[in-house]
């Protein structure tokens, strides 16, 4: 059954801050097989002009999708999870992210369409610290096999 | 903080040569709990062949992670990346064998922009597919 448009425009600010740790930056780097000291050792981060160790470009992912996991579990927009992929993914770097950030993301369900048998979602996520700064965007496309019939 | 290769030394049409990444099922296991998704398609032989799989798969945000870790070991900084965007365009399979699978990442500089920036056209494959596609990153360069 096709997505239900209604939810195009709707936003979905976190409900928590998300805080950034060097545990965690650590064990994702570990997790796609990245030895850069960058993601693990402070010293090392510094001396490459960071104030602590760098999250790995793909990192916004871990918290991203939880502003809008709720909107799209929502009955009413009809998306069948077992018949979801994920399409694309972009992500727009203000800075990058470093242990020691607390951020904020607000969720929008930017577009939906019909592209064949299946429907395209997406979702734009501004992630910004607690005072608002903007740290990145992210868009996050799923595609729904065969929703579109 | 920036990237160690020079806008200045770097033409269009540059090749970036190809780099291999290995991929067994316990990086897939790993990057599940790293990364919070649980989907049994990524883990789960049994579950995946039941929803059509020709096996195991390898999550998309991995294989982009591989194509990233491409791109900054390059450029020499992960600071340096502006922009970056890729299309899913084919499955990693990954069997549970010695062997796993390969994903292998090259690259070419498609344009050069103003402020020392670059875009980087990407190709990855596993086996006989492309793996992703409009793969495109714009960095920072010194």
């Amino acid at each position: 059954m096709a997505l239900n448009r209604d939810f195009v425009g709707r936003t979905y600010p976190a409900s928590t801050s998300y805080e950034v740790s060097r545990v965690k930056i650590k064990e994702f780097a570990a997790a796609i097989g990245d030895p850069n000291p960058i993601y693990r050792d402070p010293e090392a981060a510094r001396a490459a002009g960071h104030p602590d160790v760098v999250a790995p470009p793909t990192f916004p992912i871990v918290f991203t999708l939880t502003g809008a996991a709720e909107a799209l579990a929502d009955p009413d927009l009809r998306l069948d999870f077992a018949m979801v992929v994920h399409g694309e993914q972009r992500f727009e770097y203000v800075r990058p992210i470093h242990a020691g950030d607390e951020l904020l993301c607000e969720s929008t369900i930017s577009e939906i369409r019909s592209m064949g048998r299946n429907e395209l979602l997406t979702v734009t996520s501004q992630v910004t610290t607690l005072q608002g700064e903007p740290v990145c965007t992210t868009y996050n496309t799923l595609i729904e096999r065969g929703g579109a019939k | 903080m920036g990237a160690t290769v020079k806008y200045d030394e770097v033409e269009i049409g540059l090749q970036i040569p190809a780099v291999e990444y290995p991929v067994h099922r316990v990086n897939l296991v790993m990057y599940a709990g790293a990364s919070g998704d649980f989907n049994p398609i990524h883990w789960n032989e049994r579950h995946a062949k039941a929803v059509g799989l020709p096996d195991v798969i390898a999550h998309g945000m991995f294989t982009m992670s591989q194509a990233g870790r491409f791109v900054t070991d390059w450029a020499g900084d992960p600071g340096a990346l502006v922009d970056y965007g890729v299309r899913f365009s084919s499955m990693v399979v990954v069997p549970d064998n010695d062997e796993g699978a390969v994903i292998t990442v090259s690259g070419v500089v498609e344009d050069k922009l103003d402020d020392n920036k670059v875009v980087l056209s990407l190709t990855a494959r596993s086996g006989d597919s492309r793996v992703l596609s409009k793969a495109r990153a714009t960095v920072r360069l010194a």
